[in-house]
């Protein structure tokens, strides 16, 4: 890249956005400086709240108008864009810069067809007559590898999965060969194998055209994957700055390096296996179908889960991966019975619970509990965190004095001040209120914790505490832990076993080593090859 | 190590997370709408409440002499015990004689009443009914169909039916009335409940073995108070609205209580010469149902989520 002899596609110079009064701190972004040039990928990494997003959308103009710009400049091939006006800037969007969101499905407007929203932004800003805007639109189409273009276009944004959504969307933003893209976490709600298939995409346009590309993202392993240059953002201020395999292997900062360090390795720890506990649950052909009944149409039969055998024996932790909808959910609440398993059997110990009757099972309740994936959602707002924990245990007969003591206790052990069982959810940040939940579930003294998506929800550095937290409480409680997740980095750190789903049956099942290790089924082989990074090994650090 | 860096992320994250959260009826009640609405209401209620103080005669003395008396005419009164009494009609008399001044205000009372015992009746029952509704599957069906049943009653025919069984009255009216808008607040709560039963935190309850009922009154209903609230200020405007329209068609509450619908029906007759009859209790019964739907709007823009989420 020859970046001495171009001008930078794009400038921030010294930054400031400032927050509206009350907020947490003053700025969402602090003095931030830095370039993209043509034909580069620069990724802004920082966990939420870093002020990511607010720098791109100070780059687009399309702040909110609670946020202020304060101090700065950003310069687009070195026009002023904060001192732009509005029709100036509607001027630029598309036609010099553009950007792709997170959610492709809400990005669309579900009541136009795919091609009359790419036409949109060529009639806004083009001349061009009926029949080249629709030969321009299937061209792009083409070009970002949309199976016939032709019934796409006509095709409304449900018609389409989440992969090709996202793909419309970075046709809408090219179609105007723009100098800058902005891709805000544009990957994240995509599958594994999709999102590695739009990172392919967007690294091979941005090369075709020359374009610079500023990509917003929390996963390192997309940083590791597609960018040239890497920015570190931390609370609004810029951490640290430099091309991607000098941060990612000799960060300066103790920030970068806490980051780093806090991303799970790929490579399976030994656990050294060992299978002389007692085996808490086992299902045998468990099976969920939905049927949606219907008066007037054939019944619409849905296979979440297919003979799925599981079995999990004290001090284990055997993982479900799978993409979405690949029914590792539906299994995890067939076992803990918050959903009727439509098939087969599930032993808890030597108790078949998959056909009990509601008034029976209430006593096996207590046996197996669930951590959710929304710290945010998974506690009701209007009790306090004791009366949270105590629930269970009063239920079943506790008195709250007695629950209360149990729930000081358990605090220490999630690490959080006894002290303060008498704050409300809000109170709390999501890795503290996953470690609440945690303490919940502890507190019903249960054989079987599922954690489902436990961790996904949070940033690196809190996920990897709330996972060193999960095992050291198997360790010491001797626990069974099934572990739900779709990321592979986590699976491989947390699990003992490991069980690849897909389609709603399991398609591999074995020690973590050796799924890892020697993956037999297809669709393992190429779930692992879509993981992002899997080639870097990120350094573990001392911050 | 580890341990340094966990309290930094964790005092970090605090400071996100524990932002004050403002009770939301704080914030309610410094809504313009609310205070504007709620000053307008708590006048009502005086001027129903303090009727008797306020310079009223008996507002169903009829007075032959003073009959059809525009607003400001000088009155003579005898009294029971043979004295006589001048005063100023100012809102002028009706076609009977009656003080319609006296009759306005008293009249405040049984539509203010009519208004809060709808709304109180129809949301208790309507929240009962929606919670089982939206919370017991099986029960929802059988349910539901038999609210759509009751939303195809129109209220002024029930009202028509009850008032030729029983007698005309204010429980007739009340009763009529709440019929038909119990099935609105059951489809209001069976909604909320709808989608809060499948919130993390509500099948945490289930997995921790928290009994059925306790599940819904502690971790279910709590979620449907500010819609019902805002719902509540809105069915209380329809239906003193519903009131006046019953009473005037002569359906409602007996022609000589005084109620706004009553003092206008009685005045339409002779509208054209005496516009007075019809406009001081008209403009009363504006007034308050426009006080209860300005706060019941500005309520809607403090508690309901969906409407605060703006910036």
């Amino acid at each position: 890249m020859s970046t001495e002899t171009k001008q930078p596609v794009l400038e921030v110079r010294n930054l400031s956005v400032a927050l509206p009064k009350g907020g947490d701190r003053v700025h969402a972004v602090e003095k931030v400086s830095f370039t993209v040039n043509p034909g580069e990928i620069v990724c802004l990494v920082g966990e939420s709240g870093s002020g990511k997003s607010v720098i791109a959308f100070t780059v687009m103009g399309l702040l909110a108008k609670a946020l202020k710009p304060t101090s700065g400049e950003i310069l687009l091939q070195g026009e002023n864009i904060l001192t732009a006006s509005e029709d100036r800037l509607r001027e630029l969007r598309c036609t010099r810069m553009s950007m792709i969101f997170q959610e492709p499905m809400t990005a669309l407007n579900p009541v136009m067809t795919c091609g009359e929203q790419i036409d949109e932004v060529l009639s806004t800003h083009t001349q061009l007559d009926a029949a080249t805007r629709k030969a321009k639109i299937i061209a792009i189409l083409d070009r970002v590898k949309l199976p016939e273009p032709e019934r796409i276009y006509a095709s409304y944004p449900h018609q389409l999965s989440g992969g090709q959504r996202q793909r419309i969307m970075i046709a809408m933003a090219l179609v105007l060969d723009p100098v800058l893209l902005i891709a805000d976490e544009p990957t994240t709600a995509l599958d594994v194998t999709t999102q590695a298939e739009i990172l392919k995409l967007v690294a091979e346009l941005q090369a075709g055209q020359g374009t610079g590309v500023l990509f917003i993202t929390h996963d390192f392993g997309v940083v590791a994957e597609i960018a040239h240059r890497v920015a570190v953002l931390r609370w609004g201020e810029l951490v640290e700055m430099g091309p991607t395999e000098q941060i990612l292997s000799r960060p300066v900062q103790g920030y970068t390096k806490m980051l780093i360090s806090s991303v799970p390795s790929i490579t399976p720890v030994h656990r050294g296996v060992r299978r002389d506990g007692t085996t808490v649950l086992r299902t045998e052909k468990l099976g969920k179908t939905y049927t949606g009944s219907s008066f007037f149409q054939k019944a619409r039969v849905v296979k979440a889960a297919v003979d799925v055998d599981l079995d999990i024996r004290r001090g284990e932790t055997l993982g479900i991966v799978g993409e979405s909808g690949s029914g590792k959910s539906t299994v995890a609440r067939c076992i803990a019975r918050l959903i009727d398993p439509t098939e087969g059997k599930v032993y808890l110990g030597d108790t078949e619970i998959a056909t009990m009757s509601a008034g029976k099972l209430r006593p096996h309740r207590r046996r197996v509990q669930i951590v959710f994936q929304d710290p945010y959602r998974s506690m009701n707002p209007r009790i306090t965190v004791g009366d949270f924990i105590i629930e269970g245990p009063m239920n079943f007969g506790l008195s709250r004095d007695e629950a209360m003591a149990r729930a000081r206790k358990l605090m220490e052990t999630v690490r959080l001040d006894p002290n303060a069982l008498d704050r409300f959810p809000h109170q709390f940040s999501g890795g503290q209120r996953q470690r609440i939940c945690i303490a919940r579930a502890l507190a019903m003294e249960p054989e079987l914790l599922i954690a489902d998506e436990a961790v996904s929800a949070l940033d690196v550095s809190v996920q990897k505490q709330v996972l060193e937290l999960l095992d050291e409480i198997r360790v010491r409680l001797n626990l069974a832990v099934l572990f739900i997740t779709h990321d592979l980095r986590v699976a491989a750190q947390i699990c003992d076993y490991v069980a690849v789903m897909s389609k709603g049956r399991v398609v591999e099942y074995g020690s973590a080593e050796q799924v890892f290790g020697s993956p037999k089924a297809e669709y393992t082989k190429a779930l692992f090859a879509a993981a992002p990074g899997r080639h870097w090994e990120f350094g573990k650090f001392a911050a | 190590m580890s341990a340094i860096t966990e309290e930094a992320v964790d005092s970090a994250s605090i400071a996100a997370a524990s932002t004050k959260r403002k009770s939301l009826w704080l914030v309610a009640i410094r809504n313009p709408n609310v205070i504007i609405g709620g000053v307008i209401l708590l006048t009502m209620l005086l001027i129903a409440i303090l009727a008797p103080f306020l310079g009223t005669v008996d507002p169903q003395r009829i007075d032959p002499a003073a009959r059809n008396k525009k607003p400001g005419t000088e009155i003579t009164y005898r009294l029971d015990d043979g004295t006589t009494m001048k005063r100023v009609a100012i809102m002028g008399t009706d076609s009977l004689g009656r003080d319609v001044y006296s009759r306005v205000l008293y009249g405040a009372r049984v539509s203010l009443a009519v208004g809060v015992a709808v709304s109180v009746i129809s949301v208790a029952i309507g929240m009962v009914i929606g919670l089982v509704s939206g919370y017991i599957r099986w029960a929802d069906g059988i349910i539901m169909r038999i609210m759509d049943g009751l939303m195809a009653i129109p209220g002024i025919l029930l009202a028509i039916a009850l008032v030729s069984i029983w007698r005309a009255g204010l429980i007739t009216v009340v009763f009529a009335i709440v019929v038909p808008d119990v099935p609105r607040v059951v489809r209001l709560v069976r909604s909320i409940v709808l989608t809060v039963r499948e919130e993390p935190y509500v099948e945490g309850a289930i997995s921790v073995g928290t009994p059925t009922w306790i599940l819904m009154f502690r971790h279910i209903l709590p979620n449907t108070v500010a819609p019902l609230i805002v719902q509540g200020t809105f069915l209380a405007a329809a239906a003193i609205l519903t009131e006046a329209a019953l009473s005037f068609l002569g359906i409602g509450i007996p022609p000589e209580i005084p109620s706004w619908g009553n003092i206008m029906a009685e005045g339409r007759t002779l509208f054209r010469v005496f516009p007075h009859n019809i406009l001081y209790p008209g403009i009363f019964l504006a007034l308050t149902v426009l006080a209860i739907n300005i706060m019941g709007d500005g309520l809607r823009d403090t508690l309901d989520p969906k409407m605060s989420k703006k910036v």
